[in-house]
Parts: structure tokens; sequence; C-alpha cells
């Protein structure tokens, strides 16, 4: 058996397979251990893929030995394999840590339950953005929602039950919806191949099933990704989730959302025409504009750090969105690079707050007084990650400012350009809030606190140096990004 | 008039399903207790699988299990399949959607979103 | 509980009835309506209604949630396990075909079985979980 030639199959049937040995562990303190193995090994399955997409081209892995469009088949361009590697990276890098910021409000029964859900949270989110086939999009796009409406609820805060339930309603509307524009498009097409679908609508589009198709999905996958105005469930399950579940879907189910809405309107509906006769750009960029600026005007005014970096993600979303909507080659490079580069930066940054509860308890405002001088470590990370989502240059932030600005720039639209740099001077301030409180306000007189420890503090310092490492030598992500729009916009 | 019967009843299904859909958005969004709006989200997904299944039906078709007559035609078979998986799924959304309930009524004493949320009011 | 006398004898002999029904549902999904999730749920139904008449200390009793939960792990890990053979055996992953190397139609009907088994053991024993889970919590 070639492994290599099996690895699309793998990269799911891995963490699939990890998830229900994870439970039936007969020593409950294997879990952790075994866990992190997982998402390792996952991890260096999607290295090889991403290795392989960049020397091969397009890997297509047909599911069952049947040929597409009568079976399923895995798909991996250069957007997924960068997509997969965000998603295992991120698990990779947050599993170990678990034990220690789940804390000890868990018994190691219920750890063990809770790292299965991870793994079937990782195996859900891998399998929508390796999938071709949409039906199979949506049975992965439940399996990690279900997962992870289970994750929010493990929080210890009693809100965290309530924030998972409008979490679980809101979630179910979207991927319904979803289903519906999937429905929809096979009802005029009889496949659900998204390579075959994106022939077969050509013919179509005049007719009112493929615009409400298209309609239904931009809307599901808007809820999904957390676009505002339909953002509304995202701050209090972030907020009250355990601080390693927030810093894991922070960074990956939102932009999962993203890349679900680039996937239907390349590879399905068709840039030109979604952007062109169906005008989807005018509403994506100002619906992203207003997002960022809403999004980080609430953000200031929060005392609850953690619910700050909830709107603050809103207004990530915002610019990623408004960098799709704007339908042109550096648009559509800022949107995928800053899906990768805000993975890192709200990773970074949830890590940051999970360091802080650990020693504190709480991730107040107020709990960050003096901190600076007493968790020096943590503090600077938080420092520099910060800079990367104000888009200092030298951070990743900057390098996907720079490129929505210059597709801005490029469709003509200097004021969306104005203002993504307006929105940006906004994220300064609550960033600043938080640095004067860490180094310049007086500790309270509580006893000494300590830094966090290692195993927390090894992959909030690894995250916020790979936020200056690929802000610093941008090619790799780039490159890899304008060999996905290149794929995407049908160029050969 | 017979045109108005005809458009309605050539896509029943459609307007049916549609109505699903409507009144299972509208108890989702309206109603305020936790279950009522589980019963919401279950009617709006009834609806959708009914628009689905009934799009499948071939004129004159059987159900689509393999006979001996070989000019029988069947209905086609990709959206029961599809729709069972949606079923599977819309199960294990309300089962989980009740044990988050039975929590949020040990922790708030109230199944009421509105008392739920007044409750949270500092 | 003697009020219940005609429910109570009912069910005792229902409750066979209903296992081999599900288990027959579980063997025809080739040929009729059937397969693994409508087997699955017809099995737990038994269950459930055992558990409904004679109280749930007893249905705990006869299955335990451990057992429950191997169920559950394992029915999805035989649908993976069928899989990963197939990839052993040289095809791509669940490929029924290569099951067995001198007949491909065979191998389909082998592969077929067996995933459906596995959706089968899952989707019961969740069913009968999750009806444990609320029960006994309302018990209590």
């Amino acid at each position: 058996m070639n492994l290599l030639a099996h690895l699309p199959a793998l990269q799911i049937v891995v963490p699939l397979v990890g998830a229900p040995i994870c439970a039936l562990l007969f020593n409950p303190r294997l879990a952790q251990p075994f866990a992190v193995l997982v998402s390792l090994v996952t991890f260096a399955i999607s290295i090889a893929l991403l290795n392989q997409v960049l020397a091969e081209g397009e890997v297509v892995y047909r599911m069952g030995g049947w040929e597409p469009p009568w079976g399923i088949v895995y798909v991996v361009d250069p957007l997924n394999a960068l997509l997969l590697c965000l998603v295992s990276g991120m698990a990779a890098i947050v599993m170990p840590a678990v034990r220690l910021g789940i804390g000890s409000e868990t018994t190691e029964r219920s750890r063990r339950l809770f790292l299965t859900l991870a793994l079937l949270a990782l195996t859900g989110m891998l399998g929508i953005v390796i999938t071709g086939d949409a039906f199979n999009l949506y049975v992965f796009l439940e399996i990690s929602s279900l997962s992870s409406y289970a994750l929010i609820a493990t929080g210890t805060d009693r809100r965290a039950a309530a924030a998972a339930f409008n979490y679980l309603v809101q979630g179910t509307v979207g991927a319904t919806f979803i289903l519906i524009g999937i429905g929809l498009l096979y009802m005029m097409t009889g496949t659900l191949n998204m390579a075959d679908l994106g022939e077969r609508v050509v013919d179509l589009r005049h007719t009112a099933p493929i615009q409400a198709a298209l309609a239904f999905i931009l809307v599901g996958a808007a809820v999904k990704a957390a676009l505002f105005p339909a953002h509304a469930w995202m701050p209090n399950a972030y907020t009250y989730a355990p601080s390693m579940v927030s810093a894991f879907f922070g960074a990956t189910a939102t932009k999962v959302g993203a890349y679900i809405m680039i996937r239907f309107i390349f590879t399905v509906f068709g840039a030109e025409w979604v952007f062109g006769d169906m005008m989807v750009g005018w509403v994506l960029v100002p619906l992203g504009i207003a997002a960022a600026f809403a999004g980080s005007l609430v953000a200031i005014w929060q005392t609850d750090l953690k619910r700050m970096l909830a709107y603050s993600s809103v207004a990530q979303v915002g610019y990623i969105s408004a960098a799709i909507g704007l339908g042109n080659k550096d648009g559509l490079i800022a949107a995928i690079v800053h899906v990768f580069n805000h993975g890192l930066m709200k990773g970074a940054l949830f890590m940051v707050m999970a360091c802080v509860i650990l020693r504190m308890g709480r991730a107040d405002i107020s709990s960050f007084r003096g901190l600076g001088r007493r968790m020096p470590v943590t503090m600077g990370c938080f420092v520099v990650a910060g800079l990367s989502m104000i888009g200092v240059p030298l951070t990743v932030g900057f390098v996907s400012k720079w490129y929505l600005i210059l597709g801005a720039v490029e469709a003509g639209m200097w004021p969306v350009a104005v203002l993504v740099v307006m929105s940006s001077l906004l994220a300064v301030v609550y960033i600043w809030r938080v640095v004067e409180v860490a180094y310049f306000a007086p500790p309270p007189d509580t006893a000494r606190v300590r830094e966090a420890p290692a195993l927390l503090l090894v992959p909030t310092l690894l995250l916020t140096v790979l936020c200056v490492a690929f802000g610093v030598a941008t090619d790799t992500t780039v490159g890899v990004a304008s060999y996905a729009v290149s794929f995407l916009m049908g160029e050969p | 008039m017979t045109e108005a019967l005809v458009f309605f009843m050539a896509h029943a299904n459609t307007w049916a399903a549609t109505a699903l859909l409507c009144v299972g958005l509208w108890v989702i969004m309206v109603r305020g207790n936790l279950f009522k709006k589980v019963i919401g989200l279950n009617i709006f997904q009834t609806g959708v699988f009914l628009f689905y299944i009934s799009m499948g039906y071939v004129r004159g078709g059987t159900a689509p299990i393999v006979v001996d007559d070989p000019d029988a035609v069947y209905s086609n078979p990709l959206p029961h399949v599809l729709i069972l998986t949606a079923i599977v799924v819309s199960v294990a959304t309300t089962s989980l959607a009740l044990a988050l309930i039975v929590r949020i009524r040990e922790s708030y004493g109230t199944t009421e979103e509105d008392d739920v949320i007044a409750a949270d009011e500092p | 509980m003697n009020e219940h006398l005609i429910v109570r004898v009912v069910t005792k002999m229902l409750v066979p009835f209903v296992l081999l029904f599900a288990i027959y549902v579980q063997m025809h999904g080739d040929f009729g309506p059937g397969g693994g999730f409508q087997a699955g749920v017809i099995f737990a139904t038994g269950f459930i209604v055992y558990g409904l008449v004679f109280g749930i200390e007893r249905l705990i009793k006869a299955l335990p949630l451990r057992i429950l939960l191997f169920g559950i792990s394992g029915g999805l890990l035989l649908y993976a396990g069928v899989g990963i053979a197939s990839l052993f055996a040289g095809g791509t992953y669940l490929d029924y075909g290569v099951l067995d190397s001198h007949d491909p139609v065979h191998g389909q009907h082998l592969g077929i079985l067996l995933v459906e088994l596995g959706v089968g053991i899952t989707v019961a024993s969740v069913m009968t979980a999750i009806f444990i889970t609320f029960a006994e919590r309302w018990h209590r």
C-alpha cells in the first residue's frame, strides 16, 4: 500500500479513527498523549499534502474507487492545502496544552470525552476543507458544528450552556440554508460534485433556482463565518467557552466558513457571474467594512478581554469578506492570506488569555494590572500579537492589510482602502488599553504571580513567533495564496 | 381561476415545503421558550426534507428497488439517501439541544429565554 | 405496579419480536427499505420501551452505559475499519470491490453489509444512551 497515494483519505481517517479509540482507552491518563499524537500525525499529513500540491498541482482522490461525478472525490488544490495546514497546525499546537488549560474542574473521564470531541471537531473541519462534493461538505460541516456546540458548553460559567444553545440554533439554521442551496443546485443540475456543478451551472444562470441557491448558500456560509450581521452567536460562544476551545475554534471555525464562501463562489458558481450580474461584491464589501468598524468599536468598550477578542474577530472576518467581495486577484490573495494569518494571531491572543486565566482566575482588564512585570513573556506575546492585529509592518497582519488595500485600489474603491486604515487605527485603541494597564498600572497587592507554565507558554510563544516569521518571510504564504488564486480564477 | 389552481397544484410540494420553512423560522424567532425553539428548528428541517424528497419523484416511478421488469421506471434514490443523512443530523442536533436545555434548567431554574437573559443582567 | 399488568405482560412478549424485526430490517437493506439507521432505531426502541415500562434501573442493569460507549465507538471503528481494510487490499479508501479478490460484486455485498452493521450498532447504542442519560437524570 503506497501511503503517499492515499494521503487525502488518511487526512480524514486518522482523526476520525482516533476519536473513538480515544473514547475507549482503558487508562484515562493516556487520552491526552494519544490526542496529541493523533494531531501531530494529522499535521504531518497536511504538510505532506501541501508539498504534493506545490510539486504536482491538484491532487484528486477517488473515494471508493468511483469516478466523479458518480462518486465522492477529495480534491486538494493550493487553497485547500493551506487551510488543511492551518487547521491541523492549530490543533497540533493547542492540543498539548489542553490538560492545563481545562484545569482541575474536569475529571479525567470527562477529559477523555472532551478530547474525543476535539478530535471529531478536527475531523469535521478537515473534511469541509478537503472534500470536492457539495453534500459531503454539509455532512462534515454538521460534524464539526455539533462537536463545537458540545465543546463550548463544557465551559464552567453557567452562561456557557445558554451561549452554546444560541450557537446551536443559529448555526443549525445556517447549515440548513446551505443544505437548501445544495438541494436547489442538485435539482437543476443533477450532480453534487463541485467541479461538475461548476460546468453545468454555466448554462443555467438565468434560472431562479440557481440564483436562489447562491443566496441561500452565501447566507448560510455567512452565519458560519460570523459575518456581520449574522455574527450574534460568536461573542457569547467564545467568551464563555474554555480558553483552549476559544483558541482552537477562534482560529479555525470562522475561517472554514469563509472557505465555504470562497469555494462556492469561485468553483461552483463562477466568479464573473457572481460579482457581475449578481453584484455580490456590492453586498460583501459594505457588510465587511461595517463589520470591521462595528466589531472594533464594540471591542473598545469591553472589560472582559475574551469578549473583546471575539468582537475583534468579527472585525477581522469583515476584512476577509470585504477582500472576497472585491473580486480581483489581489483581493482574493488578501482574503486567503488573512484567513491563514488571522488564525495565527487570534490563536496566540486566546492562548495568552488561557495563561492569564490559569494564573489570575479571570481575564478581566483589572486582572491585567501590572502583569507586564509579573508575566513578562506572556505580555510580550500579547504585545506582538496585538501589533499584528493592528497591522504593523514586519508582522503578518500587515501583509494581509497591504494586499487588501492593493485590491481595493485596483478595483477603484478608494473609500474602502481609507476605511480599512481607519478601522485598523481603532484596533490600536483596544490593544493599547490592555498594554497600558499591564505595563503602567501598579499591580494589586495579591500574592506573587508566577509566569505561566511551560506547557501553556510554549504554544503561545510558538504562535507569536510564527506571527512575526510569516510577516517577514512573506513568500511562503503569499506564494501559496497566489498559486491558489490562479487555480480558483481558472488560469492554467 | 383555473390557471391559478394549476399553478398552485403543479408545485404543491414546493408550496408545502415553503410553508413549513416559514413556520419553522417564525417559531424559532418569535417563541421565547427554549423547547419551542427546538420544535421550530425541527419543523424548519422537516420542510427541507419534504422539499428534497418530493423533487426526487419521477412521474410513474416505483420505489427505487430493483425488480425483474426491464422497463421499470424508478424514482431517484439519491435524494432519499441524502435526506436519511440529514434526518440523522437533525436527530443528533435535537438531542444535543435538549441536553443543553436540561443544563440550562439546572443552572437557571427556568426554560424561558427572557428569564435566562434577565438572570444574567448585572 | 400491578395496575399496569397488561402493559407489562404485553411488553415482555413484544420486546424480543421488536429486536428480531430490527435485525431483519438491518439485513434486508439491499432488497427493501431498511439498512443501518432504521434498524438501529428499531433496536433501540425495543430497549426504550422496556425501560419505560419496567423502570430505568432495570434497563441500566441490563445495559450499563459502559457497554453502550463500546457500541458507539465500536460501530464507528467497524465502519472506518472496512475502509482501512480496503486500503490494505490495494484499492482506495472504502473501495468494497477489492475486499473479495475473486468477485468484485461479492466484495461490494460484503462491504456494504459490514458498513451497515457498523452504522446499526452505533445508532442503536446512541439512541439508547440518549434515553438512559435523560431518564436517569430525572429519576435522580
